[in-house]
């Protein structure tokens, strides 16, 4: 069955969807800021909720509540930390890579852009990002791609996934594509991928503010395009800062349309919770 | 033995192909995007994974030769045959929530894929939770070295196909994509014809 649709109403759908396009692509190169200066200033003890460090090879989960920020710093190179988020409300809202970045018409996800679940809601808010070299789309390393290395000792971001995911009741259907943070991977133009080392520098570090509550897991493992895979990385440091007031005009809420209307998204989950 | 379903638009199908035969996609009309996923026949648990695909082939777009790999590793899926070139695997399917971000709040209550997806796997016990990163056959989705991404116009023309032959017996759910907010389905959604044969 195929019932046309006329000329006018395709013409209509088409010229807002240039429209849309044109806007958030020249956005993408052009508007975002600088990344953020290293090293990381310090935190006041006041202002921290939590602190952990998190050993090369392992993994954690935590939660955040809404407004907090995760500080994320590797101590020494060869740490891709691999990220997977759950609502707390409802565990089956979770991250979504793919439309994370479908809605912001990029793969670069760095200082200034957010982390959408498959609600359409923003999860997190990238607040601070010196790095600018993040991987969206090829997963974390796993059994297949360590049993190179010939260490039976080495552990792996997909176990350590299933091993979080399970330790907040979650299984291995629950992980969704990973977010890997300090793992510059790129497009070639024939669509091959390229690691580039040089986008990262010593003293890396990310801040993401969880703009809902959150249950998260993290894996501290190489990436498995790193020319480094087979070493065990130094350990992460990860602090969590105690939520402030976020003004009406930051930047992850109000750099892009896109994350305008999700935000929309978040406030309108919020108000029916509290009706 | 060959069967032979055909696909209404904006409607979703599912069916088994078994270890060795060979599963014909093919876009009837031209330029429609076709949303599928792969869950193994005995173990819905062990499912396509986009990212472990990518990164075994180091390359981002599915075509003649990509083998699809599962969560767990293992190829479930090997493409043999592609008339129209490039399909993406990294921006998901479209859902009524998403449509808001992308398009508009007063996109809200439009049929999408992700609604089709719940209702299909509904019937094989499964729930949203089981929606995995789907592969879009004939979407059009460039990805530039600065990180730029785009839904493009499809190049797919009438009768396009994509083959692959199943290397396990599987489940395979397709979402013929009901979006008509972006080109991917030339603003006008058709119906496609799935084949499976051997």
């Amino acid at each position: 069955m195929h019932i046309h649709r006329t000329p006018d109403q395709i013409a209509a759908d088409r010229q807002r969807y240039e429209e849309h396009q044109r806007v958030g692509l020249e956005f993408a190169p052009s508007k975002l800021p600088t990344p953020t200066p290293r090293p990381a200033p310090e935190i006041a003890q006041d202002d921290i909720v939590a602190r952990d460090l998190l050993p090369g090879g392992w993994y954690t989960t935590m939660r955040l509540s809404k407004g907090e920020t995760l500080r994320v710093s590797p101590r020494g190179a060869g740490s891709a930390v691999a990220l997977a988020a759950w609502s707390v409300a409802d565990r089956s809202e979770r991250m979504n890579l793919p439309d994370t970045v479908k809605l912001q018409w990029t793969t670069d996800l760095k200082k200034g852009r957010v982390i959408f679940s498959d609600m359409g809601r923003v999860m997190l808010s990238i607040v601070e990002d010196s790095a600018g070299a993040h991987d969206a789309l090829t997963g974390g390393s796993t059994a297949q791609t360590v049993a190179a290395y010939g260490d039976p000792k080495l552990r792996n971001t997909r176990d350590n996934m299933v091993l979080a995911a399970a330790k907040l009741g979650l299984g291995r259907g629950d992980i969704p594509p990973l977010f890997n943070l300090f793992a510059p991977v790129r497009v070639q133009s024939e669509g091959q991928f390229e690691w580039r080392e040089g986008m990262l520098t010593q003293g890396d570090w990310v801040a993401l503010r969880a703009e809902m509550d959150l249950h998260i897991a993290l894996s501290n493992c190489p990436h498995p395009l790193d020319p480094r895979g087979a070493q065990v990385p130094d350990a992460v440091e990860l602090t969590l800062i105690k939520a402030v007031p976020v003004p009406p005009d930051d930047l992850c809420r109000t750099a892009t349309a896109e994350a305008k209307r999700g935000f929309e998204n978040n406030a309108k989950m919020e108000g029916q919770r509290h009706d | 033995m060959t069967e032979i379903f055909d696909i209404p638009a904006e409607k979703p199908w599912s069916g088994i192909v078994k270890k060795g035969q060979t599963i014909r996609i093919e876009d009837t009309y031209g330029q429609q995007a076709i949303d599928t996923l792969f869950y193994r026949a005995d173990d819905f648990g062990e499912r396509y994974s986009s990212q472990d695909t990518l990164r075994t082939q180091g390359s981002a777009y599915i075509t003649t030769g990509s083998k699809l790999v599962s969560n767990e590793g293992r190829v479930m899926m090997t493409v043999t045959a592609d008339t129209s070139g490039r399909h993406d695997t990294s921006a998901g399917c479209c859902s009524c929530e998403s449509n808001t971000v992308r398009f508009g709040h007063d996109t809200l209550y439009q049929h999408a894929c992700r609604e089709n997806f719940i209702m299909e796997l509904s019937r094989h016990g499964m729930t949203k939770r089981d929606i995995a990163a789907n592969i879009n056959f004939f979407m059009n989705v460039p990805i530039s070295a600065n990180g730029a991404m785009t839904v493009d116009d499809g190049i797919s023309a009438p009768c396009d196909h994509v083959e692959m032959v199943a290397e396990m017996d599987v489940l395979c759910v397709i979402s013929n994509c009901p979006q008509i907010n972006n080109p991917c389905n030339g603003f006008d959604p058709t119906p496609i014809r799935v084949t499976i044969e051997g």
